[in-house]
């Protein structure tokens, strides 16, 4: 059996490194292997080099001063490092201000810090992943020391409105931080215009390196680091700069903004078309989120009455990439807690489907997708205690009965 | 993805026996949609043999519960319900060449249905006993609720003794965190607050305890002491342990049978080592005589 042409369609997961990104860093880390601190001319290029960088990023990001950029080890840490310093440049504010559908890199550092005694507001989502603006305007008070929300939720797509949220922050004086690691490098952003004072970048969800991230700091902004050491970074995050994944993250931001475009209008019919397709020949399946205000290319998707592992281990076999919120594909026991959050119903939210494209998806790959989606869930569906001849069964928590509840 | 076995993936893409059984005559439902799985077996027996001719099943679920429903019925076929009743949740995993950790709960689910099927052809109220919380140490596969339960029966107070009783946290320890966390809930509950072992941990000095040094022929009637105190725990598991050599701080032993993952493995060595270390009152190190054999199984165990 010949294996098929592997189609990944996982890019919100992480992100094939650009060939261009991968040639520019290609030298740093033989001939131009100097450290950039150092006094002589190996270090110097390097340097140079890194600068060249952070303003890549800056123009990426609308920043109004390179000095706002500081690169760090991954998104992760640059959402640590900005609510810890947040906490830690106002010991007296002992709130925090999150929604319920973060990425558990705030997730689990809220609950954290909860435990150490920190009250934490997590904003609650409606079925479409919305938040209620009201209820954010009644917790925003001077006892909170950061709000952070993300600009893009990574299952769904859907947008929050950080630019607002941010305004009302900042009228109500507290830090604004944003999770924008999946926002950044497919939707425009321009910093300079917005009252977000700390934001989050991740380097492998726009083509560059894994293991690179960037926090922007705006300028002003009381900041403590999480690491101290040396002065690299103007002294706000120490350690040997890794000058190869800031190159090549200065690459993939100038790359990232050449494709925007095509982002905004090929990528998101390619993800238009592929929901279409599926959605027009399978039954009782439906998106998540909110359709009319999401990135362009995400598309998830519930298939009820199955279970997503076993969605993307049929996918697999046919060379498609894919991820799943269900239970089962993170050893946990509950479903995603973004679907739940959202209300998602359980007959649904074990079986959903996320595919995320990227600018290297093609039209063919689409198509073999549509193709190959409804018999996969046919003959799930098949198995499933839940399914009838041609549709759910009757009353289906019902007409299974275990023996116990 | 997950480390799933060729057994598993075979019976994951060619499920067998699915879809509902003409002339069942005994069903047995178990899990529920909101749980991610539900498993509904199919059994038509012969009254008069109480042989079971033909099994079905119908799974909502991911693949490996898809596989141990298909696992299930191949194995059910042919066998007395008496005979069935005998199979236990590791068989059915033993049967797919093993299943992760985090997904031994899928084989449970099969033993389960298997015993509602039989409680339900025999006119018997079948209820089940477990309930599962989410996976904590990976080493052993031991569930929040198994901890917490066990907290609760036995009032235990330390990581160390959580260890002993349920195993997990015995391995790579990288669980002690969330064991921790546990203890604390429970314990709580009882109005004791948990103290971390903190200095404790620090392992007071073997020296201190230890008796004088032994002669070379005591020493080894030591640790031939040890060996034989361990053997019924391994033989339980199926298992087996052999003293081979001494060599110098180095003991040599065999491991046999129970080898179901190179961290089981290397758990269960540690924790001699550590028994022949405060019965020596010197530090040895406890090694398997053939490493090359203990490599063999540790592929096996994870099949691909
Ligand atoms: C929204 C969001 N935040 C944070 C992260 C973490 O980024 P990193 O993997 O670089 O630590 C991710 C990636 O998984 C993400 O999707
Ligand atoms: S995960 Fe518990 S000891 Fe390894």
């Amino acid at each position: 059996m010949s294996t098929p042409t592997p189609i990944y369609l996982d890019n919100n997961a992480t992100t094939a490194c650009d060939p261009k990104v991968v040639e520019a860093m290609l030298p740093y880390f033989t001939e131009q292997f100097g450290n950039a601190s150092s006094m002589h001319s190996f270090g110097n290029k390097v340097g140079v080099a890194l600068k060249a960088a952070r303003t890549k990023v800056q123009k990426l990001l609308g920043a109004e001063f390179d000095s706002e950029i500081v690169f760090t080890s991954c998104g992760t840490e640059s959402d640590s490092t900005a609510i810890l310093s947040a906490l830690k440049a106002q010991p007296d504010r002992k709130e925090i201000i999150t929604t319920v559908v973060e990425h558990p890199a705030v997730l689990s550092l809220c609950e954290q810090l909860e435990k150490e005694g920190y009250t934490i507001h997590r904003l609650k989502v409606d079925n479409k992943g919305g938040l209620n603006l009201d209820d954010y305007a009644k917790v925003l008070s001077d006892k909170v020391a950061v709000v952070s929300v993300m600009w893009a939720n990574n299952e769904t797509g859907t947008y929050f409105p950080v630019v607002e949220m941010a305004e009302m922050a900042n009228a109500a004086g507290v830090l604004f931080h944003t999770d924008a690691v999946q926002a950044v490098g497919k939707i425009d952003i321009n910093l300079a215009a917005t009252k977000i004072d700390m934001l989050s970048v991740s380097g492998h969800k726009l083509h560059a390196p894994k293991g690179i991230g960037v926090l922007y700091v705006r300028r002003a902004v009381r900041f403590r680091p999480l690491l101290r050491g040396g002065h690299q970074e103007r002294g706000r995050r120490a350690g040997t700069e890794n000058a190869p994944s800031i190159i090549g993250l200065g690459v993939a931001a100038e790359l990232a903004m050449e494709a925007m475009e095509h982002e905004r209008t090929y990528v998101k019919a390619l993800r238009d078309k592929l929901e279409a397709g599926i959605l027009a020949v399978v039954p009782h399946a439906f998106v998540t989120g909110n359709p009319d205000n999401r990135l362009p290319n995400t598309a998830n998707i519930a298939f009820e009455y199955i279970e997503g592992e076993a969605i993307l281990m049929l996918l697999n076999k046919q060379g498609i990439a894919a991820s799943s919120g269900s239970a089962c594909t993170s050893g946990s026991l509950e479903p995603s807690h973004v679907m739940r959050a959202m209300g998602i119903p359980y007959t649904a939210a074990h079986g959903t489907v996320r595919f995320s494209l990227s600018r290297y998806t093609t039209e063919e790959e689409i198509e073999r997708v549509i193709t190959a989606v409804p018999p996969i869930v046919a003959q799930l569906r098949k198995l499933s205690p839940y399914w009838g001849e041609n549709g759910p069964v009757a009353d289906p928590e019902k007409a299974f009965a275990p023996a116990y509840a | 993805m997950w480390d799933y076995t060729e057994k598993v993936k075979e019976h994951f893409y060619n499920p067998r026996n699915t879809g509902p059984l003409e002339g069942a005559n005994a069903t047995g439902d178990v899990g529920s949609i909101s749980c991610g799985d539900a498993l509904r077996l199919m059994l038509k027996v012969d009254p008069v043999t109480e042989i079971i001719q033909d099994a079905h099943f119908q799974t909502f679920g991911c693949g490996s519960a898809i596989a141990s429903s298909s696992a299930l019925t191949e194995m059910v076929k042919g066998m007395t319900l008496d005979e069935a009743k005998q199979i236990s949740n590791q068989d059915i995993a033993d049967f797919l060449d093993g299943l992760p950790p985090e997904k031994m709960h899928c084989s449970v689910m099969g033993r389960e249905a298997l015993h509602a099927a039989i409680a339900n052809y025999r006119g018997e109220e079948w209820s089940d006993d477990h309930e599962e919380g989410a996976l904590v140490c990976k080493c052993f596969a031991v569930d929040s609720q198994m901890i917490e339960d066990t907290i609760r029966a036995n009032k235990l107070s330390t990581v160390e003794e959580v260890t002993n009783y349920t195993k997990a946290g015995g391995g790579c320890s990288t669980c002690h965190e969330p064991i921790e966390e546990i203890l604390t809930k429970v314990m709580a509950e009882r109005g004791e607050t948990f103290v971390p072992a903190g200095a404790k941990k620090a392992k007071p000095a073997v020296a201190e305890a230890a008796p004088a040094k032994l002669g070379t022929l005591a020493r080894i009637r030591k640790i031939e002491e040890v060996i034989a105190a361990v053997r019924p725990t391994l033989l339980a598991d199926r298992g087996d342990i052999e003293l081979v050599d001494i060599e110098g701080k180095n003991i040599l032993v065999n491991l046999s049978g129970a080898c179901s993952g190179c961290q089981m493995e290397a758990a269960t060595l540690a924790g001699i080592q550590t028994k022949m270390i405060e019965a020596l009152g010197e530090f040895v190190r406890v090694v398997p005589a053939a490493k090359a054999q203990a490599h063999a199984c540790a592929s096996h165990a994870h099949g691909g």
